[in-house]
């Protein structure tokens, strides 16, 4: 069964300038003072936010694929490449706002607060799948050891869900909800796995 | 007796009567306008008649504007605007605060009697959170000691128990299917920190009466200690021998302890209390150190002696 072409009018490269609008806003925002009382910490937030949105949805381009056979795969790779985009904007305004370029400040955070550990864990996991995004890279690496390599997405949105819990002071509603949603999508594919391994 | 060291603030320093006039202008003209729900104050409270006091410090307030709009209190919801959002609908007329456990003269405390019976003082306050981030608030208040001398406590009450109103139906934040907290909010004090003089029962903020978001109609304010020990909208208070249980401490005993005094060398467990963000600073400001009793350590100092605050968090 053919899909509807309405799916797939779009160009992906489009999937970059329509990613980006709420990084311009949220930096106009910042800089004209509109965010509020504590504008690094909406920002800084917002941003993570914006990061662990963009991750879900490169997540649920297979589960439409086969569940209810809407094809996206051709703006996946946009997606993925957008949500690095607000990862490192995320760490970049942690850098240089938040902590103000102070090295031994951040170094420390990564040693003992777990939450900046995992973030940081899932920055560098990302770092070569944003790197390979390229039909250079698949071609260089082949495509069975490509896809193995982007798995490491997996542990990395996990991880940006887990960073974003372990931020709060309690259990608050946003961030549960982001990682039961990571949750669910990795489960899906664990099990549909363990299907495709019982059938070989 | 202990005498108290204070910081006497510079008279160009505080906040001049005629910037307070043109807001009371402007809360007037907007109670009129029926704006007054936008701005969170209701249209039939009027401005307070406040002493100063040398208790004051003198660094630049936080604008109204962001003590108004960023807040936690829970009872409205987890985000640091959901109560400016919903806690315009929290009734805050008739109410009453029983005092009662271990006084020789239990009873009840009318907010009117607060306001009218009393005097006010202005106390302008540093006010850090635990999340590492502070203002600097003119709150209006009286010192808890004078209130709770009218009530005769009794030689062998050692703490004071709060607690929060509970009132779902106004509260949205007590009801659905996620509690942040147990309810109601729970907070306490040892006797001494209660009676010091720096403690405060705060009534208003800016000359006026409290905004709801801030813990309408009154809240506690203890100035060394992390925000969250300022229990809002307060309905009880009982004096008891035994350490009283806070929500913090119950809801993580290893991250919030039940003295929470403003220590920049006692981290919290997930996060640094070294320094913090001055709210009004915008993106750019470099953050604060964050002083040993919240800059408060000459007046309450002595209170901890001998005490490993490692261990007493």
């Amino acid at each position: 069964m053919a899909q509807s072409r309405i799916w797939t009018v779009l160009p992906s490269w489009l999937i970059y300038p329509i990613g980006i609008i709420p990084a311009v806003y949220l930096f106009y925002a910042a800089f004209t003072n509109q965010l509020g009382a504590d504008p690094l910490d909406a920002l800084e937030n917002e941003l993570g936010e914006w990061a662990l949105k963009f991750l879900v949805a490169g997540l649920l381009i297979t589960p439409l694929l086969k569940i209810v056979r809407i094809n996206l795969v051709k703006y996946r790779r946009a997606i993925g490449l957008v949500a690095f985009v607000y990862v490192a904007l995320h760490l970049t305004v942690y850098v240089a706002l938040d902590r103000q370029f102070g090295w031994w400040e951040i170094w420390g955070d990564i040693v003992k607060r777990p939450y900046i550990t995992i973030g940081m864990a899932a920055f560098v996991l990302l770092l070569p799948l944003a790197v390979t995004s390229n039909n250079a890279s698949v071609k260089k690496l082949g495509a069975s050891a490509w896809r193995n390599l982007h798995k490491l997405a997996y542990p990395a949105v996990l991880f940006g869900a887990v960073h974003y819990v372990l931020l709060k002071k309690t259990w608050h509603p946003e961030p549960l909800a982001y990682l039961a949603v990571i949750l669910i999508l990795l489960a899906w594919r664990f099990f549909k796995y363990r299907q495709s391994i019982k059938n070989a | 007796m202990t005498v108290y060291k204070y910081n006497q603030p510079l008279p160009s320093e505080i906040t001049s009567k005629s910037d307070y006039l043109n807001r009371r202008t402007f809360m007037a003209g907007a109670a009129g306008l029926g704006l007054s729900p936008l701005i969170g104050i209701g249209a039939t409270h009027a401005a307070l008649k406040t002493s100063k006091s040398p208790y004051s410090t003198d660094e630049k307030t936080t604008a109204l504007e962001h003590v108004t709009s960023y807040n936690n209190f829970y009872e409205f919801g987890t985000g640091k605007s959901d109560p400016a959002k919903h806690a315009g609908s929290l009734t805050t007329r008739p109410w009453t605060v029983d005092v009662g456990g271990m006084v020789n003269k239990p009873g009840t405390l009318d907010i009117e009697t607060l306001l009218t019976k009393f005097p006010l003082e202005e106390r302008i306050y540093r006010f850090r959170c635990v999340e590492a981030w502070s203002m600097v608030i003119p709150w209006v208040g009286i010192p808890l000691a004078s209130v709770l001398k009218q009530f005769d406590a009794q030689g062998s009450a050692k703490y004071v128990a709060f607690e929060t109103l509970e009132r779902p139906e106004e509260m949205p934040g007590q009801g659905g299917l996620f509690s942040s907290l147990p309810w109601p909010y729970l907070e306490g004090l040892r006797m001494d920190e209660a009676l010091h003089p720096l403690t405060i029962l705060a009534v208003g903020l800016y000359g006026d009466v409290l905004p709801n978001q801030n813990g309408a109609p009154v809240r506690l304010v203890v100035p060394w200690k992390y925000g969250f020990k300022s229990i809002k909208s307060i309905v009880s208070m009982k004096l008891t021998e035994k350490e009283p249980p806070t929500s913090w401490n119950k809801a993580g005993p290893n991250e919030y302890g039940f003295y929470s005094n403003v220590n920049p060398e006692v981290s919290h467990p997930r996060w640094s209390q070294a320094s913090e963000r001055v709210i009004g600073g915008g993106i750019f400001a470099a953050r604060k150190d964050t002083p040993f009793l919240n800059g408060y350590a000459d007046e309450v100092g002595s209170l901890y002696e001998g005490m490993d605050l490692r261990k007493n968090y």
